[in-house]
């Protein structure tokens, strides 16, 4: 049956009539087949409106072929097919997505949650029976500056025995503005604002999804400074990420000296694209911001100094009993779980999962990079404490690296051109949390028909209920920024 | 008298000095040693808002609260000065004054029905349980080596002359410190700073709490850690003259505010269910020390 699915490479452009189109019995086995074998993983799968009927599009990645696996499947508005996510956990999320946005039935499926369109008085929460289990509801809104999300633990005393996640509070329908607005700077700067914290990534997913649906090839130095922005915006979220940690466990200097490292990092990317958050640093098919030998010292001083106190603070918490007892074994998420729910990224390495874009399916400079993903076997707090130690110290080698060939600039602004009708072209990046994937689908006029965005987020959010089942409800806070998911990047 | 108007002194620097040691060691400018003074103020001039499920008992505990610490306070002596009420056994009307404030503090928390401040309530009244038998033990073994059983004969008759008082002394002072920050849910058993419900004691247990209400709360977390210094001040003051017991027990309470800072700026808080076996080792401390006196003074063979 395999040679009935097109396989492509990661960031490339097909036109729509070489995707085979499968029967949806076969398209389910196929799926089914597919993701029995524990290389690959659904990277995206949709359904978008195609002549009056429904399309189906099931994108796969396979991280030991080094390629995408891409078929789809047609069927009408309105019709009951049988669920691939009652025999695949990990499907589960993607067909309550198209259930709630395109009405399609699944039969079997385990739970119709609504993912985005969340109505308070309208949905009963998941509830235990019991004399001594008692419910607590935390948020959406959250005594902290942090995102809305609900949580509800049915506890046993201090003990958590369920977690259910409720989101959708951030909704702004960015995928359907994607087809609704009509100039490139729009759909740039909705792709920036998919999620704040990670839109380096994500305009590099667009960027580079637009750049193969108008069939041009971006030069060297445009991959490279969206390689740096890349990197840089890993190591400042890693590094927040580990001073919020020791917040929480309120190791107070750790928190004081995690959190200033950020600053230098982010605080480059101000002085080199004029925001901390690399907003404005990729645009399609151009660099619209050199890196001048002027910036390359700047960096290089920045990390010298940054390091020398990273390693020292890195090597006090990994050697410090009072913060090591908080993280050690802390929500734990084992590699069963991890697989079966198709975990990304961090929540995947952690829990001896190595899947990582950047060396499975390489994209821009990475291919010549040898990137070798860092994986930790534990699963626990300790392991995505220690794994953001590790991915920013190949961070740093990495940046050194490509500081070692930087290009020449031009600055000129380029135009990728227009996009070809009747195409599909889908990219992934490692974004900081995990894997990114943008597709798009162009219509018989070179418009936008589809287009499909997936954060890391979206897949992980079951890893963190997962992990702090059987933890003290008081750890919930400690593990749930271990994760540090998007809320934004996960409601769209 | 003069123990009393101490500690209302020392209790409107206490709380400000652990926060310039903290923000001194974490490199940050902070806020000036009056900032919980000024926060107490701010919110005495604040309206209080109440939730439309409390009833009485909600608006009374913040009141109890503070009047039971202040009762507390009342039979904490300066040395060898008797307290305001002093009389034989007034170590356990002192302590159960303590427990009156803490048991409404617990059934104001559970009137506002959150599942926060159950939650908090619930924390609350076990780690006060646990730590009860270590403040009795180390009273007793003091007692016992004083042969008197109030506050004022006790401490008049300790004066640290020989090494066994250094010894009980240096131990009754740690105990004491650590179930001041017991008490007040510090670190390393409660975390302040947090603002994470799920992993607070004190804080979430009072979420519901404001204005007034919240600014009596304060005052009492405040007046509490100056009364536990000034028990701790009194084992070295004994029965010094007043000139040179005042800058004694100064001395005491700012050492204790640092100790205190320090201690959150550089460990971490612990995990829960650890709090227990700690809170415990200091009953273990007090039992250690009861032993060690009834050996040395021959009762015990």
């Amino acid at each position: 049956m395999n040679e009935n699915i097109l396989h492509i490479t990661n960031g490339s452009c097909v036109k729509l009539a070489e995707i085979p189109v499968l029967a949806y019995d076969a398209f389910r086995a196929t799926t089914l087949e597919l993701l029995g074998d524990k290389a690959r993983h659904c990277a995206s799968y949709f359904a978008y409106p195609c002549n009056d009927d429904l399309k189906l599009m099931m994108c796969i990645a396979d991280d030991s072929a080094h390629d995408i696996l891409v078929y789809a499947c047609e069927v009408e508005k309105g019709a009951r097919l049988a669920s691939a996510a009652a025999d695949c956990l990990a499907l589960e999320r993607f067909e309550r997505e198209i259930y709630e946005n395109w009405g399609l039935e699944f039969e079997g499926h385990p739970w119709y949650k609504p993912v985005r369109n969340f109505f308070p008085d309208k949905y009963k929460f998941f509830e235990m029976e019991g004399e001594e289990l008692h419910e607590v509801g935390v948020g959406p809104v959250h005594a902290g500056v942090i995102e809305p999300g609900h949580f509800r633990f049915i506890c046993n005393g201090e003990d958590v025995l369920h977690l259910e996640i409720q989101l959708g509070w951030q909704h702004r329908g960015v995928e359907k503005l994607m087809l609704e607005k009509k100039r490139l700077i729009e759909r740039v700067l909705l792709a920036e604002g998919i999620a704040g914290d990670t839109s380096v990534s994500h305009s590099t997913a667009f960027a580079t999804v637009w750049e193969s649906l108008c069939g041009y090839t971006p030069s060297e130095e445009v991959l490279w400074a969206r390689t740096l922005a890349a990197e840089l915006e890993r190591m400042a979220n890693h590094t927040g990420d580990l001073g919020a940690i020791c917040g929480d466990v309120a190791y107070q200097l750790g928190a004081a000296v995690f959190g200033r490292l950020r600053t230098p990092i982010v605080n480059f990317s101000q002085r080199w694209c004029g925001n901390r958050l690399g907003k404005g640093n990729v645009r399609p098919a151009y660099a619209p911001y050199s890196f001048t030998e002027e910036l390359k010292q700047q960096l290089l001083k920045d990390l010298a100094a940054y390091e020398r106190d990273f390693l020292e603070m890195c090597d006090k918490i990994q050697h410090f009993p009072s913060v090591l007892s908080r993280l050690d074994r802390t929500g734990v998420v084992s590699t069963e779980q991890a697989e079966s729910i198709g975990a990304v990224g961090m929540a995947a390495k952690c829990a001896g999962v190595c899947r990582d874009t950047r060396a499975s399916h390489p994209y821009g400079l990475y291919s010549s990079l040898d990137v070798q993903p860092v994986v930790k076997t534990t699963g626990d707090v300790l392991a995505r404490t220690e794994l953001r130690i590790d991915e920013v110290k190949q961070s740093l080698a990495i940046v050194r690296k490509l500081l070692e060939n930087m290009p020449a600039f031009d600055g000129k602004m380029q135009s990728a051109g227009t996009p070809e009708a009747e195409s599909f072209a889908i990219a992934l990046t490692e974004g900081w949390r995990g894997e990114i994937c943008h597709c798009a689908i162009t219509d018989a006029d070179g418009e936008l028909a589809a287009y499909k965005i997936k954060d890391p987020s979206f897949h992980n959010w079951m890893a963190l209920a997962l992990a702090v089942r059987g933890n003290e409800i008081s750890d919930f806070p400690i593990c749930n920024k271990s994760f540090n998911l998007s809320y934004c990047g996960h409601d769209l | 008298m003069i123990s009393l108007l101490l500690i209302l002194f020392s209790a409107l620097f206490f709380n400000g000095i652990i926060g310039r040691v903290k923000s001194i060691s974490a490199g940050r400018k902070g806020p000036g040693i009056m900032q919980p003074v000024f926060d107490v103020c701010r919110l005495f001039r604040k309206g209080t808002v109440y939730s439309e499920v409390t009833g009485p008992v909600f608006k009374m505990a913040p009141a109890v609260y503070l009047a039971s610490v202040l009762i507390a306070c009342l039979c904490v002596p300066f040395g060898s000065k008797g307290g305001l009420i002093s009389f034989n056994g007034d170590f356990v009307f002192f302590a159960y004054a303590l427990a009156l404030g803490k048991f409404f503090c617990i059934i104001g928390a559970l009137d506002t029905g959150s599942s926060f401040e159950g939650m908090g309530a619930s924390r609350e009244a076990t780690y006060s349980m646990l730590a009860e038998p270590a403040f009795f033990l180390i009273l007793g073994s003091l007692a016992l080596m004083s042969g008197h059983t109030s506050f004022q004969e006790i401490f008049a008759n300790l004066h640290p002359s020989s090494p066994m008082s250094w010894a009980l002394a240096v131990c009754a002072a740690y105990v004491f410190l650590v179930l001041a920050m017991v008490e007040n849910s510090r670190m390393p058993v409660d975390d302040p700073k947090t603002h994470l419900e799920l992993t607070m004691i004190h804080e979430v247990m009072v979420l519901d709490n404001s204005g007034i209400d919240l600014g009596l709360i304060f005052v009492t977390g405040y007046l509490k850690f100056a009364m536990y210094a000034a028990l701790i001040a009194d084992l070295f003051i004994g029965s010094l003259p007043i000139a040179i017991g005042i800058p004694v027990f100064l001395g005491v309470q700012v050492a204790c505010a640092v100790v205190i800072g320090l201690n959150e700026s550089f460990t971490a808080r612990f995990r829960m269910n650890h709090n227990p076996q700690f809170i415990f080792t200091l009953a273990c401390i007090a039992l250690l020390s009861i032993f060690g006196v009834m050996l040395m003074s021959g009762k015990l063979v």
